[in-house]
């Protein structure tokens, strides 16, 4: 396959009953300029990938529960050896639960405290700056994003919560426009306000909401992009210090 | 071997589906359903020896695929 040179390579993993797997094809190709591939779940290996990509949708029906049959997909494995490899992941949406039931991530869904699906665009605050994801971002930075979902409703048991608090893990949280975090921000109930949070060595991260979905203002908003272009910039700054060491 | 398994929510979470059912019950009148709990229900034919066997069985699949450890509990029942 071809391979524009200096640009990363963003695998976005198809499942059956993926719907955002060309979105974060069409952002990172054809908005950022990086080479993206995708990677059917049936595959066992990821290629030349720097980045994976888990995106949105309704792997296998959210039968059983949402990203539990996913899991047990063949990529997977390379997925979690690549994340232990200390190698950015994304999990978007469906990604994210897909995360959330491999372990990846710690914690699980519920059901939209409202019962309701949820499609329409939120307020996230970036607190954490230090992820794979989040380097280009203003501490603070309020980004607005759609969500789209029925189960976004993160819990993790207490002690769970307060160790992904206590070392600086929950990386998004829904906030209003103005960034102050409150209860009707919180479109679904999740924990804390609980929109994404990141691994211990922080090249993993998952979020609820579409950042995909907001990298171009005619379909309502960039503030997507700079998730993307934090990676990138990762990804370039450990390959100078890469050829460096060599 | 046929079992039966019941995954339900542990009691510390949350269940947004069981409390919109006790409230629909409520303003139907059936005040005295103090609460409701919404899980899932399972039978699994095990092609399996004995009895302890196929608990065990069953109880290693709940644990893995059918219930989720974080937020829900489960209940095997041979029958």
């Amino acid at each position: 396959m071809t391979r524009t040179s200096g640009a990363s390579v963003f695998a976005v993993v198809v499942f059956p009953g993926s719907n955002c797997d060309h979105d974060a094809y069409h952002a990172v190709k054809h908005v950022l300029g990086q080479n993206a591939r995708f990677v059917w779940h049936k595959e066992t290996s990821l290629g030349d990938a720097d980045v994976v990509i888990l995106p949105g949708g309704f792997s296998h029906g959210d039968y059983l529960r949402t990203g539990a049959i996913a899991r047990f997909s063949p990529i997977m494995t390379a997925v979690m050896d690549f994340a232990a490899a200390g190698r950015p992941v994304i999990g978007i949406c469906n990604g994210f639960q897909v995360m959330l039931e491999c372990g990846l991530l710690p914690g699980a869904m519920l059901r939209n405290r409202d019962l309701k699906f949820h499609c329409e665009f939120v307020h996230v605050r970036v607190e954490q700056t230090n992820t794979l994801f989040t380097g280009q971002c203003a501490p603070g930075q309020v980004l607005r994003l759609p969500i789209a979902h029925g189960e976004g409703n993160y819990y993790a048991p207490p002690d769970v919560v307060a160790n992904l608090e206590s070392t600086g893990r929950v990386v998004f949280r829904y906030v209003t426009a103005s960034g102050e975090r409150t209860d009707a921000a919180n479109p679904n109930g999740a924990i804390n306000n609980i929109a994404g949070i990141c691994n211990e060595a922080r090249n993993v991260v998952g979020l609820m909401p579409h950042p995909e979905r907001a990298c171009e203002v005619a379909v309502g908003s960039a503030d997507g992009l700079v998730l993307f272009q934090s990676v990138i910039q990762a990804l370039s700054q450990r390959g100078s210090l890469q050829a460096v060491a060599r | 071997m046929k079992v039966r398994v019941f995954v339900t929510l542990k009691p510390s979470v949350f269940d947004p589906q069981g409390h919109t059912i006790v409230e629909a019950l409520h303003s139907l009148g059936y005040g005295n359903v103090a609460d409701v709990r919404q899980g899932k229900f399972f039978e699994m034919d095990l092609d399996v020896a004995g009895p302890a066997a196929a608990e065990k069985l069953a109880a290693e699949v709940s644990d893995r695929v059918l219930a989720n450890p974080v937020i829900e509990s489960f209940r095997v029942e041979l029958t």
